[in-house]
């Protein structure tokens, strides 16, 4: 944290110097270990065993905290008997189809009560919605997070043991199911000595409970794991048992890495998503508005309303052209059928089935791993796109990326044809960024853009009115949708800049008098009301922009409620329902945060509540109740479908309702834990450029991890550019311990080549007892290797690539690459060059039993490429 | 130059007013400014909470426009200097700020403590000393342990209360501001460079193509619009602090208890003694160990210090024809 | 006579209380001219730091439409004025002589930068979007119908802004295009 949010460390410095106990957990020391209480260098990529043995440690010494799990958790729910755990499976769980290498859920559910209680309109269609998620193309279009934070639909109540003593409770699978997460396990598969866990489990749960809160926080380097979605579930598990979340202080906070990168999961450029967490419409699923909005009827919570959520998009972007009558134009969004997501489009541009691309402020020929692989992708377009400030890398791979010295790219044989039009940066233009925490800050303008550059606003809104224009007199059918899009925005100045508080309004909604919503709770299913996305209804309201506002901090508590507006409803704390006991007092005077007033008859406290103010804690749904209706007054996590926090997920993750540790998909260690060696659902995207390097290879012997440093900002085409950002960290570097450098013979300050079956890459090498190798018990010794990402050929900082050396293998539930876990071979000296590195890099594999890397002419594959053509230009 | 004369009382180091070593309580007042002049400022720099983010080496250069090392912005120039994180090596003409980066490790045996035993925590430590002498992984499997330590400290101008760029500078470019501070007026400075050696800490440099010589000004502009230098601006956990030299000295003390409370042995403060050899620094620091380990010198002397011993030596030799060696011979044994 | 001799250091090194000319008498005409950079701004803009999500506070100070200085804006509850040295440097991010702000054109196998004016650019972006979205068109995917274009995708940073992201995804909708990414997912 202190390493990539410096300034958002500052609060941790706060809490320290209060008396917090800081504890950082990374392979690495960094400079935030440099600042910590203690330092937990564990072995890269066995976070799940370590948090395991905590959720162990929490459940063997009953430090849960009781109230709290048997009353806002799933606890105590009942978990059918067909379920089998991997306990019993040798870390595969009940449902596995290897053939798909996928789950069906079916024997997750809960034990429903009897008689089946429902309380939707349609159960019967919400259960065959139900099923068909478990179609493989269904899975692989990322139905986890399509289902939003509600999760899929539940189609019964499940029969609930509140003593928690049922064998089938959640609570005793858990215990089993973690059984054999044991501080001398933990140690064994993380490297570190059971004392260190076992301090770090004292500290947690001495600082949990009614007075006093644990937080969490990673930096979405978790999210970079073949069981990345998995870390996060095993974090959220703890923290539920110990209470800590709803809770001032508690929580599980993804730091996130870039200026509005939470902003852009919630209005998504994403091929999952449309704003608002609302899936895309799947072929298999959505053919109609009905179908879309079905598995709403099973979902208590504010999940419950997605067709008035939905219909407001419609409304939003088809205007008038949507009505009842053609279901608002539901047809006219297109659909997904499986992963449509950047890698699987990387290969199919290799395949040459991708015409055209926009990388709109993005650098993937740096910043993907493989970036070798993506730079083939892009050479095999017809046309690309790039709107950037600099000159980066993705824009000019026709003539410098590193395959044009080897002989696999050359300019006259890419068709590529490349428009570079330049950026207007965030000083030049306004709108707003959604922070780490959901904060929309609106940037008012300072100056106009330079030359040419115009914000990327301008760019769409007027590459829309070209197209509309151009098709205005068209009448097929596949038209309509742009020609009935709602594209009027006003725009201002010599430029024709579009409003970017227009499409802010736009994105609040409006109602029937046309005036701006308040809340996303006036949005209607009828046609009614617009509204862009849903979570962010009320950043306008009152026709007041209230992401702009700017009470100074000073001035306010320590909310700041007044500054800046939050998702939703401006919540701060998300579900702090739970910062009261079930009967709406604060759990402590000393944790309290947001509490029912019985006199004032709502709900109030030093945050906006997030619960519907007037429900009483004593509420219990009517038979028939849905939606948020059906949230009974003690269920704080009003979006999931039963107002629980969900210890054990009946459904909603591809690979395991429980998280279990697997090995990464490279890895120099056997699981410990299970014969189950890797996540067995992981996604893996063949091609000659992107070869895996054999599990436990004596070939690739070192583990590596990736990592940003302070200087630099990702691919670097924000840092890298700058003087004098450039000059604090001028070059590519490795980190390695002073017994690796030793056992190769690497010498710090002089270059190092590291290969992997991708490529192999050059770096400096530094070397640093603060990357350390972990010796196992049977006496074998894990060397890690640390590798900073930022660098690439242009730029005044400059070296060679540490993504070119990564394949791409994915977390299944979300479609991110393992980037922070893999292995390589490092030997002193720099790289060969040319046709030569081809050779070496080949020798290896062909040491290692890998497959053949040669690609053809572009990155093609050999045998295609033979055919002659490089590009689908035609 | 104008004229001087050795029987200035100025030169006696006796005078009460214009004294070039010792404790000075009112260094602006010294300097000729009336009694109502601002209160002295400085810096008090914390390394025990530096995270080594090196935003103070980049707000002082955007702030004073500062180009880059040496490189001038061409990626040739600039290069891995293999010390840690640490890649701009030294304060210079362009670099006011510097951030030392010092990896440290030991050997130590460890007394492992007993498995789960509650209430064995020991006292808050600002550094994770704790963890490293109870708990590191390697320890068992290696048998001996290693502990580390990575400190990290933001080095600047130290606005000595007597500075000798200030006093062998012979056109006045260097000046004392009202505020306490050293400057150099680069409208006057013609690059004669006798501050360069004069400094104790090695501070000031002279720019390669331009001759003049450069060193961080406390933001001078800056503080007289009531604004705070760039660097203390910025600082993201307030390693930097700004302020009334007497306000960050207390605070400074009271810092120093705290962490001595907890156990961090080598914690101390480095300029803050008003009776070193340069009467005290107006930007003084928290250190975690000596100050040798951050490339400080232990022992600073302000180079004018012996200045008033050597010209009544000179003027001895000149009545007395005595040799330049007498008064050398005087002048090194008052140095101690 | 008084003025002019007052602004000859050595004589006020001479008549005045500072003799040794380390003070008072050393000020140069620069120094008592010295005025911060910001205090002669037109205008302050509050703005939002563009680098990692913490969202810090930033004020932008702008004279004659040039920004002159990016600083933490002490206002921020989240920040409290301070920056990190991304941050700090972003001035240079705006200011960059580096930064490339004409259209610059690679044609097909083409083996330089060509210069093109913005307004064909977007002509000429118009006739692909079209094309392409044409030749990768599928009224059905195995028999069902998904009315969608395979034939461009698109991949946004995250440092867009939520305004920019809607536009985007609106209009890349209604395109048929669902290939549509973003760093969020890398």
């Amino acid at each position: 944290m202190a390493e990539c949010h410096p300034v958002g460390f500052q609060w941790v410095g706060e809490a320290k110097a209060r008396g917090a106990k800081v504890v950082h957990i990374d392979p690495r020391f960094t400079r935030t270990s440099a600042l910590a209480d203690l330092h937990v260098p564990l072995r890269i990529g066995t976070d799940i065993a370590f948090l395991g043995g905590l959720i162990k440690y929490v459940l063997d010494n009953e430090l849960y905290f009781k109230e709290y799990v048997v009353a806002y958790t799933n606890a105590a729910a009942l978990v059918g008997e067909e379920f089998v755990d991997a306990e019993d499976l040798d870390g595969l769980f009940s449902g596995f189809d290897p053939e798909n290498r996928t789950y069906d859920e079916a024997s997750w559910q809960y034990e429903p009560e009897e008689p089946p209680h429902t309380n939707g309109d349609d159960p019967a269609k919400a259960a065959e919605q139900e099923r068909s998620e478990q179609h493989p193309d269904v899975k692989r279009s990322d139905r986890a997070q399509a289902a939003g934070s509600g999760g899929p639909p539940i189609p019964a109540k499940p029969k609930r043991d509140e003593t928690l003593q049922h064998p089938r409770t959640v609570f005793q699978v858990l215990k089993r199911h973690f059984a054999r997460y044991t501080p001398e396990m933990v140690a064994e598969v993380c490297g570190i000595e059971p004392e260190v866990f076992l301090q770090v489990a004292r500290w947690v749960t001495e600082n949990s409970g009614r007075d006093r809160t644990t937080a969490w926080v990673y930096s979405v380097g978790w999210t970079q794991h073949s069981v990345g979605a998995q870390y996060i579930r095993t974090a959220s598990i703890l923290q539920t048992l110990l209470g800590n979340i709803g809770r001032p202080g508690g929580g599980i906070m993804a730091l996130r890495g870039h200026a509005s990168i939470q902003g852009s999961t919630d209005v998504p450029t994403l091929f999952n998503l449309l704003p608002g967490y609302l899936p895309m419409p799947h072929v298999l699923q959505h053919d109609t508005l009905e179908d879309y909005v079905a598995d709403a009827a099973g979902k208590a919570g504010f999940w419950g309303n997605k067709r008035a959520y939905t219909v407001s998009l419609l409304k939003a972007w088809f205007g008038d052209a949507a009505t009842a009558e053609n279901d608002f134009c539901f047809d006219h969004l297109p659909k997904i059928s499986g992963d449509h997501s950047s890698y699987q489009t990387i290969a199919a541009m290799i395949r040459g089935e991708v015409s055209g691309y926009f990388l709109v402020g993005e650098n993937p020929a740096v910043g993907h791993p493989n970036s070798r692989m993506n730079r083939f992708g892009l050479a095999n377009l017809d046309w690309l796109v790039v709107r950037d400030l600099q000159m980066i890398e993705s824009a000019t791979f026709w003539k410098e990326a590193p395959e044009i010295e080897t002989g696999e790219l050359a300019p006259e044989s890419i068709a590529t044809e490349v428009f570079f039009v330049p950026a207007a940066s965030h000083a030049e233009k306004e709108g707003t960024f959604t922070q780490t925490q959901r904060v929309l800050q609106w940037r008012h303008k300072a100056v106009d853009p330079p030359g040419e550059a115009r914000s990327d606003l301008w760019f769409y809104y007027h590459l829309g009115r070209i197209l509309r224009e151009r098709l205005k007199d068209s009448t097929d059918p596949r038209d309509r949708p742009l020609l009935d899009l709602t594209w009027d925005y006003p725009t201002h100045g010599p430029e024709a800049e579009p409003s970017a508080e227009a499409v802010l309004r736009e994105i609040n909604g409006t109602g029937p008098d046309g005036r701006a919503l308040s809340s996303y709770l006036q949005m209607q299913d009828d046609g009614s009301t617009a509204g862009g996305c849903w979570i962010y209804c009320g950043v306008y309201a009152d026709e007041v922009n209230q992401a702009a506002r700017r009470k100074p901090g000073r001035e306010q508590g320590q909310v700041a409620s007044e500054w800046g507006w939050a998702w939703p409803l401006n919540r701060r704390v998300l579900y702090n329902r739970a910062s009261a006991d079930p009967s709406g007092k604060p759990w402590s005077e000393r944790k309290k945060y947001v509490w029912w007033d019985e006199e004032a008859g709502r709900w109030t406290g030093l945050d906006v509540p997030d619960f519907e103010a007037q429900k009483r804690p004593d509420y219990v749904p009517p038979e028939g109740a849905r939606a948020q209706d059906a949230i009974a007054g003690i269920d704080p996590f009003v979006m999931q479908g039963d107002g629980k926090a969900w210890l054990f997920a009946p459904a909603g993750l591809v690979d395991g309702p429980l998280p279990a540790h697997y090995e990464p998909a490279e890895s120099v260690v056997e699981n410990g834990f299970y014969k189950q060696q890797a996540n067995p659902t992981l996604e893996m995207i063949d091609g000659p450029w992107n070869r895996a390097n054999p599990t436990r290879s004596e070939v690739y012997p070192f583990a590596v991890t990736t990592y940003r440093l302070t200087e630099h900002h990702t691919a670097g085409g924000m840092s890298r550019t700058l003087p004098y950002l450039a000059e604090l960290q001028p070059e590519f570097f490795v980190e390695v311990s002073p017994e690796l450098a030793e056992l190769r013979g690497l010498t710090n300050g002089e270059f190092a080549t590291l290969v992997s079956a991708r490529t192999a890459i050059e770096a400096k090498v530094l070397v640093t007892e603060r990357v350390r190798p972990i010796r196992l018990r049977d006496g074998r010794v894990v060397h890690q290797i640390g590798m900073p990402y930022h660098w690439a050929y242009a730029g005044i900082s400059t070296g060679d690539s540490a993504n070119d050396l990564l394949g791409i293998v994915l977390d299944a539930n979300t479609h991110i690459q393992e980037s922070k876990v893999s292995t390589c071979d490092i030997v002193p000296g720099p790289r060969p060059r040319g046709p030569e590195l081809l050779e070496f890099v080949e020798s290896y594999r062909r040491r290692a039993g890998v497959a053949s890397g040669k690609v053809g002419l572009n990155g093609r594959d050999p045998v295609e490429a033979v055919a002659g053509e490089g590009s689908t230009a035609s | 130059m104008t004229s001087i004369s050795s029987a200035s009382p100025a030169f006696t180091g006796r005078d009460p007013e214009n004294r070039l070593f010792g404790p000075l309580p009112d260094v602006q007042g010294e300097a000729g400014y009336d009694a109502d002049h601002p209160a002295r400022v400085g810096f008090f720099t914390d390394t025990s909470v530096c995270i080594g983010c090196k935003a103070c080496e980049v707000a002082c250069k955007e702030w004073n426009l500062l180009p880059m090392d040496d490189a001038h912005g061409t990626r040739d120039v600039i290069g891995l200097t293999g010390m840690s994180y640490d890649n701009t090596g030294q304060l210079g003409a362009n670099s006011w700020r510097h951030v030392a980066f010092i990896e440290q490790s030991r050997t130590v045996d460890l007394p492992m403590p007993a498995v789960g035993l509650p209430g064995a925590d020991r006292p808050a430590n600002v550094l994770n000393t704790e963890a490293l002498t109870e708990f590191d992984p390697q320890a068992a499997t290696s048998g001996a342990d290693k502990q580390i330590r990575w400190l990290m400290s933001s080095d600047v101008c130290k606005h000595c209360t007597h500075a000798g760029c200030l006093d062998v500078c012979p056109t006045g470019a260097l000046f004392r501001t009202e505020f306490g501070t050293v400057v150099v007026q680069q409208d006057i400075c013609n690059g004669c460079g006798y501050c360069v050696p004069s400094c104790p800490y090695g501070v000031i440099d002279q720019r390669k193509d331009d001759g003049r010589v450069f060193k961080c000004t406390l933001c001078y502009d800056r503080l007289t619009d009531g604004l705070q230098p760039a660097c203390a601006t910025a600082c993201p956990t307030q390693s930097i602090q700004f302020g009334n030299l007497d306000e960050l000295q207390a605070r400074a003390d009271a810092r120093l208890a705290t962490l001595q409370a907890q156990g961090v042995e080598g914690a101390r403060l480095y300029g803050r003694d008003e009776n070193d050899g340069v009467g005290g620094n107006g930007a003084f620091f928290l250190l975690l160990d000596e100050p040798e380990v951050y490339g400080l010198p232990p022992d600073p002397v302000v180079t004018t210090r012996d200045l008033p011993a050597m010209w009544r030596a000179a003027a001895k030799g000149a009545a007395m024809i005595v040799g330049v060696a007498l008064s050398a011979v005087l002048g090194s044994r008052r140095k101690r | 006579m008084k003025t002019w001799l007052d602004s000859w250091p050595v004589f006020r090194q001479l008549t005045g209380p500072d003799p040794l000319g380390r003070g008072r008498a050393a000020r140069s005409r620069a120094t008592e001219n010295v005025v911060s950079r910001t205090a002669t701004a037109d205008r302050v803009v509050q703005s939002v730091c563009p680098y990692c999500a913490v969202g810090c506070g930033q004020r932008i100070f702008v004279k004659d439409e040039q920004i002159i200085q990016i600083e933490g804006d002490p206002d921020s509850p989240i920040s409290r004025g301070r920056l990190c040295p991304k941050g700090s440097a972003s001035k240079q991010l705006v200011t960059s002589p580096t930064r490339v702000t004409t259209v610059k054109y690679r044609r097909p196998y083409g083996t330089e930068w060509e210069d093109l004016d913005l307004d064909t650019a977007m002509e000429m972006i118009a006739d692909r979007v079209l094309d392409a979205r044409r030749k990768g068109w599928q009224d059905e995917h195995e028999g069902r119908r998904v009315n969608r274009t395979m034939g461009i995708a698109s991949l946004g940073g995250a440092t867009l802004d939520n305004e920019e992201n809607y536009l985007m995804k609106k209009l890349y909708s209604a395109m048929g295009a669902i290939q549509i990414e973003n760093q969020a997912r890398i």
